[in-house]
């Protein structure tokens, strides 16, 4: 038994055939075919699923595809459709990410915190990538990089 | 060396955007469309027990399974050092999880519903899961066919016990070092296994096509060693190297738990038997903790002699070593552990035992710091303790007797140029060592912890570096290596060389990730080997192109190639000022002769390093007469903690470490290694507690009950040095600094509590609830509870270390 959904995927609209019990994340990889959300335990623990769901960060392993039906989704694929956006140009400049496979997760967690808070403190930053896991870097130049953006920001309004 | 214009500078990673744009491609992300078959492992719950019949037939009925695969399909052991672990085991299996059979279908799904149909029926045996009764007379035996194994020739298994390996190191006289001693402290250290934890978990995809050909798409260390362990596990089948292609994308973390071969056999046993199918293996998060490697277990008995002026005499290192239930490559860790248990030290008199004992947890394996981890905690803390002993700062007790140039090592070969005094100056400066500090919080303490480190890369003494090196119409180039870029910083540290040599900037350069068709060989990317190993085959490769260079200018425009060198991608002459030939001119096209003619054509080059001086032959008993590393590299590191007394809860105010890279060749990756390196080892001390049930069975195999660290986890302040004491046989002077960071951080933590409260711990981890317990009188063994994290049952200072080996049966 099937079910159609139509979803807002980086800004284009697609209607696709899901079984209720399709997890959202093995439908954008495997179905829509965006492989920026990355599998790392599949039960919400790491965030490297992370996705912006009506500007919202959510795990897209923890969320059925019939879920996200008539919902706007953003992956990083469509972040940087119109160049990088300041917070990747920070994450690149401060040599954030070391093997990568969270940066996905840990840019959409970003872009939201800075879309509420243009200029945040260290720890509002390191709160709000709390929910996604890096072992590579000791997340310093992640967190460094995020704050710099906010100063950026701070010292043009 | 001032000159330099490439080296010892920090452009940004040559990866980054890839990564930071979701373009950076995992095997996950590989699209192998339609013809894609999933797997499901059929895993046992038992420790240990006899495999009495497999049952596939209602599996097999299931619509959409394509093939049940058990041992009686694919029946070869493998291993990297010693052949001990089986594609699927026939008769036996060794620890809860271990691979049974494997459902191969055309959906997940539908793997995974067929899988639960499998019947397995076991005959329980008792679990070897107390490193007491391993070590017995009458021990179960957990691999009765050990004589029989192909082995290296450096591992000595004793057939008929359940010790893997038994590396001895006997140095000078120790009985003479203990009597010449004014003060000897022993005790017993224990450090539990750990999880690597890399977000990405182990995955791959085999492909035997039609023709023949295996082609295997892995997140791995090791591509070309995966490709001779399978090669050599395949042999009964037909194939050989050559038809055995291992291509390897970005990997999403490594640390030790993606080297040589694990889950990837399956992979390979399961392609075979799907002729003209790819098949996919994906690990989930569980069986990522325990049927992959987990750094192994240990206790370790100490005994320390020192002089009342501080010198040490003599050290006496027994450690036994929970390998769990294959050791293909973690016996590997026992024998590093075994040549290197004095630390950092000069110490004449020297005895070390180093047991790797086969017990039925999961098998171990490489984990960053490759058994040095686990025995600095000890040794550290130790040599803080003794210092307390002796009367003296424990940091100066370590000046005393840092390790320096040209000292006798405990197998007896000479140490190399280190800076472990400057790294020990600098970190005791920048902790403020010495100076006590204060809380405002009445029920907060402060304590500093120090602790030095050493460690090798652990290799065999044949593990060679190649790197090819060819120049595009444009006068970029790409670099055909093998290493692998687990996050490190790999590709750019290796552009950075050839950009020095070639003159040519790193943004014209590309370095392409191994695929064993196509690249050149590298043994593996482990032990923090390849900045020098493969650095220097790049290196190589790069000053063979340039004499190509020189050559074809010299026979194409009559000007002697003596005269010549490279700048600013231009060939120039030390004779003719107005001479310039810029690279893009002529490294494809050649350089066309007054005649019309042309000279040359596309500029290859390669490169090749062994290290040649090092032989891992010497006597069995002593461990004398050999050179088994190639080099250590040394530091030292400091902490400043913060305890609540009430709850046990630290938090670590300040952290510093000094790591001697020889040259840092990028130091921003060198300080990003640090700064990961000591948050991962914090998280070992602090956070991380693996626990097992009675039975074996791995309690916390998720990030929910096995806390690594977050964001909010980290010190408040870090402060990375760099210490440069150039490795003679390094490129421009450097040798590996990535592994290292993450040793001390146990013991300096260790150090800081007793400093803060007075209480030793001995015991990793040392959690806030464990500290909260010590402080309330409370032994944790009493309140432990039924679960188990080290592998004995009783009290760590109960422990009796054999000195002989049990009787054989």
């Amino acid at each position: 038994m099937t079910k159609r959904i139509t979803v807002t995927l980086n800004n284009e609209i697609r209607s696709l055939a899901v079984e209720p019990s399709d997890i959202l994340l093995d439908v954008l990889r495997e179905v829509l075919g965006v492989k920026s959300p990355k599998i790392g335990c599949e039960r919400g623990d790491c965030g490297a699923c992370t996705i912006l769901l009506d500007g919202k960060t959510v795990r897209s392993c923890l969320i059925l595809a019939v879920e996200a039906d008539g919902h706007e989704i953003t992956t990083l694929e469509g972040l940087s459709q119109s160049g990088l956006t300041p917070v990747q140009q920070s994450l690149l400049k401060y040599n954030s990410f070391q093997c990568g496979f969270c940066a996905p997760g840990m840019v959409l967690s970003a872009t939201e915190l800075l879309g509420k808070n243009p200029s945040p403190s260290k720890d509002e930053v390191k709160e709000a990538i709390s929910g996604n896991l890096c072992r590579c870097t000791g997340y310093e130049p992640i967190i460094d990089a995020i704050v710099a953006v906010g100063k950026k920001a701070g010292k043009r309004a | 060396m001032s000159s330099l214009k490439f080296v010892g500078k920090s452009p940004e990673r040559i990866d980054g955007l890839e990564k930071i744009t979701g373009a950076a491609t995992y095997v996950d992300d590989i699209d192998f469309g339609a013809r894609l078959l999933h797997a499901e492992i059929v895993e046992t719950p038992y420790a240990h027990a006899l495999i009495k019949s497999i049952d596939t037939s209602a599996a097999e009925k299931v619509p959409g399974v394509v093939r049940v695969v058990t041992g009686k399909d694919f029946p070869y052991r493998f291993g990297l050092y010693m052949q001990d672990r089986f594609s699927f085991p026939t008769d036996r299996v060794r620890f809860v999880g271990e691979q049974v059979a494997a459902v191969v279908a055309r959906d997940a799904k539908t793997a995974k519903r067929a899988a639960k149909l499998v019947k397995v029926v076991y005959q329980e045996l008792e679990p070897v899961l107390d490193l007491t009764k391993a070590l017995r007379d009458d021990a179960v035996l957990v691999h009765p066919d050990l004589g029989n194994y192909t082995r290296c020739p450096w591992f000595f298994p004793q057939a008929g016990t359940n010790i893997a390996h038994w590396r001895k190191t006997r140095k000078g006289d120790i009985e003479k070092g203990f009597k010449e001693a004014d003060v000897i402290l022993e005790d017993t250290y224990t450090v539990p296994r750990y999880s690597h934890c890399a977000i990405e978990p182990h995955v791959i995809v085999g492909l035997y096509d039609l023709s023949g050909r295996l082609t295997l798409w892995s997140a791995s260390q090791s591509p070309y060693t995966q490709r001779h362990v399978l090669a050599q596990a395949l042999a009964p089948l037909g194939l050989s190297h050559k038809d055995i292609r291992v291509v390897t994308p970005y990997v999403g973390g490594g640390f030790g738990g993606k080297a040589g071969v694990s889950m990837e056999i399956i992979g390979a046993a399961l392609a075979m038997m799907v002729k003209g199918q790819p098949v996919k293996v994906r690990w989930s998060r569980a069986q990522e903790f325990y049927n992959t490697y987990q750094r192994q277990g240990v206790i370790a008995r100490i005994k320390l002699g020192a002089k009342k002026d501080g010198t040490i005499t003599a050290i006496e290192h027994s450690l036994h070593w929970d390998a769990g239930g294959y050791v293909e490559y973690g016996a590997n860790v026992v024998n590093a552990v075994g040549l290197s248990a004095t630390g950092p030290y000069r110490i004449p008199n020297v005895k070390i035992d180093s047991v790797c004992v086969y017990t039925n947890l999961p098998p171990s394996g490489p984990y960053r710091g490759f058994g040095y981890s686990e025995f600095h905690f000890g040794l550290e803390s130790h040599i803080t303790r003794m210092a307390h002993k002796l009367g003296m700062d424990p940091v100066d007790f370590r000046r005393k007797n840092a390790i320096r140039e040209g000292d006798t090592l405990a197998y007896g070969a000479k140490m190399n140029p280190c800076g472990l005094m400057e790294s020990i100056d600098r970190v005791a400066t920048e902790i403020g060592w010495g100076k006590k500090e204060v809380s405002k919080d009445p029920n907060k303490v402060i304590g500093k912890g120090f602790a030095c480190f050493w460690k090798a890369p652990a290799m065999p003494p044949n593990a060679a570096s190649a790197a090819f090196l060819k120049f595009n119409e444009d006068g970029s180039l790409n670099i055909g290596v093998s290493g692998m870029e687990i996050g490190q910083g790999y590709m750019t540290v290796m552009a950075q060389i050839a950009a020095e040599i070639l003159t040519v900037p790193i943004e014209k350069i590309r370095v392409e990730l191994p695929d064993t068709d196509r690249n050149a060989y590298e043994w593996q990317t482990v032990g923090s080997h390849v900045t020098w190993g493969c650095g220097n085959a790049v290196k190589a490769a790069a000053l063979d192109v340039r004499a190509k260079i020189f050559e074809v200018v010299e026979r194409a425009l009559g000007i002697a190639r003596d005269a010549l060198y490279l700048e600013d991608e231009k060939v120039k002459c030390r004779t003719r000022v107005d001479f310039e030939l810029p690279l893009r001119n002529f490294v494809i096209n050649g350089i066309q002769t007054s005649q019309g003619s042309f000279i040359g054509g596309p500029i290859l080059g390669s490169g090749v390093f062994m290290p040649e001086f090092t032989s891992a032959l010497s006597d069995p008993e002593t461990s004398q007469g050999g050179h088994p590393n190639v080099h250590y590299t040394v530091g030292a590191a400091a902490v400043t903690l913060e305890i609540d007394k009430k709850t046990g809860k630290m938090r670590v105010l300040k952290a510093t470490l000094a790591v001697d890279a020889g040259k840092a060749i990028n130091p921003r990756l060198v300080k990003g290694q640090i700064v990961g390196g000591i948050v991962q080892g914090l998280a070992t001390v602090l956070y991380e507690d693996i626990r097992y049930s009675l039975k074996g069975k791995l309690m916390n195999a998720n990030f929910t009950d096995y806390k690594i660290p977050t964001s909010m986890d980290v010190p408040e302040e870090i402060v990375p040095i760099i210490v440069e004491v150039a490795q003679p046989d390094g490129p421009f002077g450097a040798r590996g600094a990535a592994e290292h960071t993450m040793i001390p951080a146990a013991a300096m933590v260790a150090n800081a509590v007793e400093d803060a409260v007075g209480r030793r711990m001995k015991t990793m981890p040392i959690t806030a609830e464990k500290v909260a317990l010590e402080l309330q009188g409370v032994s944790y063994e009493d309140v432990k509870g039924s679960s188990m994290g080290l592998c004995f049952a009783g009290r760590p200072d109960a422990y009796k270390f054999h000195t002989k080996a049990p009787a054989k049966k």
